[in-house]
């Protein structure tokens, strides 16, 4: 348990000694929310939904969901980092459990996945007209939820890379069009219906889902065509749970049979 | 106590400088290791005892960092066995790594973190208790003479003081082995003759055995054994001095137009045979400097340029395997570092 801690603390501390990280994860998918939030908000309709809703409302969601997988994604790139250099090597050749590299990584990716996300956040009073303290609170722990879901994700898919290039390949061909797909550009009603079939099986669509009605207080109105709150979180927590058992297994395998290569 | 293991390696020729009752820190027995298509460890057996600095010496290719990753628990070998004390390093990783020590050639401090944070988290991940911890750090950052310098972040110190602190992560928990990969790769040279001060300064308070990694013959010749491995095979293993005494008295290094010529005519005219390598030939002999003006009244035309020299590390390495050591796989000459 004390490694899990330290190596939140870690993640912490350098966190907070590099800001300018910060700005990066925020600053473009608000910049995304502004330009096609604006672009298309008149010609926006949505099916089923609301008729008064603009797309700038629409999108607000999918935008916050977008900042926590930026803030996860390119916090997972530190673990390639560090097994380039010697942290990692450290790490493994000291007598801890190797899961708690796993949990220790998730838990400090996630708490500042969350937090970039909570900046965004407090945009919703002015976004969406019925937010209260209960809807945003609510909002917040789907966002933890979101957030532990794309860090362990991060986590699997960085642990067996050995280079930057090959995580950036797979965030643009896996991670991206997971997000696209997730009803957080557009819903699922009004999409043809092999897109609306990947949109079913993408559990990033769950996450949206959720954070959807949490913004709406759960109100029975708001997105009424998705899944439910319910079923939608219970669907997060158990792709969390599966992709940081894998990791955790990957982590302990992968290092006892691997023949390491030569390091120079 | 100590038991006698019946496949024992061979015995080192001789254990210097230290008492004859030294205890044996690591035993490794017979390891292995293959790539596909490649045997990287070809049964490597050795020994280091507490007290003494152990340096593997080879080129780039010999085997030596696999052997490095095996002992720190990283990699698991084909056959053979390794033991730490009476820890098994192969079957039981967990125990052995309380107790082992692991500087690796690449930094493993946080360069965000500052010295202090740096080792306090290292002695948390190996559960001092919380008594000894403040003890521990404060001995460890003032073997290094960092305590001053603890609270600064590790990006904003030179090159010898981050390895220092690296140093003093390494044995903040006790090791009773300490593992260093090409310690001082990076180095300048004045950086590098600090890290032996401090690395002596500690096996002088510590029970500790170190094993070390190196290319460098000047860092083999400063530790207290080498064995000098190649193509993953151990070619031979004893004190500097030893080692350099197999050469011969001294060695003549000779430049000329035509290698080949000359050593066929030293050859036949005086009975020596020679080796060329790197546009040299290179002659072992016992009577340096009366051999040396014979040959160049005998063959004033052929011979451009003559050293003589004591042997030194370099020169065990091609007696024994036919090559130069800073040559790599390749054949292209390595800058020395």
């Amino acid at each position: 348990m004390t490694a899990v801690t330290v190596l939140v603390q870690r993640e912490l501390i350098r966190f907070v000694r590099q800001r300018s990280r910060m700005l990066a994860v925020i600053v473009s998918p608000v910049l995304f929310w502004v330009v096609i939030g604006s672009g298309l908000n008149r010609s926006f309709q949505y099916p089923g939904g609301p008729q008064s809703m603009t797309y700038l409302e629409y999108f607000y969601p999918g935008t916050l969901v977008l900042v926590v997988l930026f803030a996860s994604i390119f916090s997972s790139i530190s673990l390639i980092e560090d097994r380039r250099d010697g942290f990692l090597q450290s790490v493994l050749v000291a007598p801890i459990n190797r899961s708690s590299i796993v949990l220790g990584k998730v838990a400090g990716i996630t708490i500042l996945a969350a937090l970039q996300g909570v900046v965004f956040l407090a945009a919703a009073p002015a976004v969406i007209q019925t937010s209260s303290i209960g809807s945003i609170v609510l909002t917040l722990f789907v966002l933890v939820l979101v957030a532990t879901g794309l860090s362990s994700l991060g986590f699997l898919i960085a642990w067996s890379m050995d280079s930057t290039q090959g995580f950036h390949a797979i965030m643009n061909l896996l991670l991206v069009p997971m997000w696209l797909l997730s009803g957080a550009l557009f819903p699922i009603t009004g999409s043809a219906s092999w897109v609306a079939e990947i949109m079913r099986w993408n559990p990033l669509m769950y996450g949206v889902a959720a954070t959807r009605k949490a913004l709406y207080g759960l109100a029975p109105g708001a997105g009424q065509e998705l899944p439910g709150f319910g079923v939608s979180l219970l669907i997060l927590i158990g792709f969390t749970v599966v992709t940081v058992l894998v990791a955790a297994i990957r982590v302990q395998k992968r290092l006892a049979s691997k023949p390491l290569e030569e390091s120079r | 106590m100590k038991k006698q293991r019946s496949h024992a390696p061979r015995t080192p020729r001789a254990v210097h400088r230290l008492a004859p009752r030294t205890p044996t820190v690591l035993r490794v027995n017979g390891l292995t290791y293959a790539y596909p298509g490649r045997a990287v460890l070809r049964g490597i057996s050795l020994e280091a005892k507490e007290g003494e600095i152990l340096a593997i010496l080879g080129p780039n290719g010999s085997g030596k960092s696999t052997l490095l990753k095996i002992l720190s628990t990283l990699a698991l070998p084909a056959s053979g066995s390794a033991h730490l004390d009476r820890w098994d390093v192969l079957k039981d990783p967990y125990e052995t790594r309380r107790h082992l020590g692991v500087v690796f050639q690449s930094p493993a401090l946080d360069d965000k973190l500052t010295v202090f944070e740096n080792l306090h988290f290292q002695a948390r991940l190996y559960a001092l208790p919380t008594a000894e911890m403040s003890v521990r750090l404060k001995e460890s950052l003032n073997v290094f003479s960092l305590w001053d310098r603890r609270h600064e972040r590790v990006e904003h110190l030179s090159g010898g003081l981050q390895r220092r602190a690296e140093l003093a992560k390494g044995i903040l928990h006790k090791p009773r082995l300490l593992l260093l990969d090409e310690p001082s790769t990076g180095l300048d040279p004045a950086a590098r003759l600090e890290f032996w001060h401090f690395l002596r300064r500690l096996l002088r308070s510590t029970k500790m055995a170190v094993v070390l990694t190196t290319h460098l013959t000047d860092e083999a010749d400063r530790s207290d054994r080498v064995i000098i491995m190649d193509k993953g095979e151990i070619v031979c293993d004893g004190t500097p001095s030893e080692l350099k005494h197999t050469v011969g008295g001294e060695i003549i290094a000779l430049r000329s137009p035509d290698l080949e010529r000359l050593r066929r005519g030293i050859r036949r005219r005086l009975g020596i045979a020679g080796t060329v390598a790197d546009g040299e030939l290179l002659l072992e002999t016992a009577g340096g400097a009366l051999i040396l003006s014979k040959l160049v009244r005998a063959f004033p035309k052929l011979i451009e340029a003559a050293t003589l020299r004591k042997p030194s590390l370099e020169d065990v390495f091609l007696q024994k395997t036919g090559r130069r050591l800073h040559t790599n796989l390749e054949g292209r000459a390595e800058s020395p570092a």
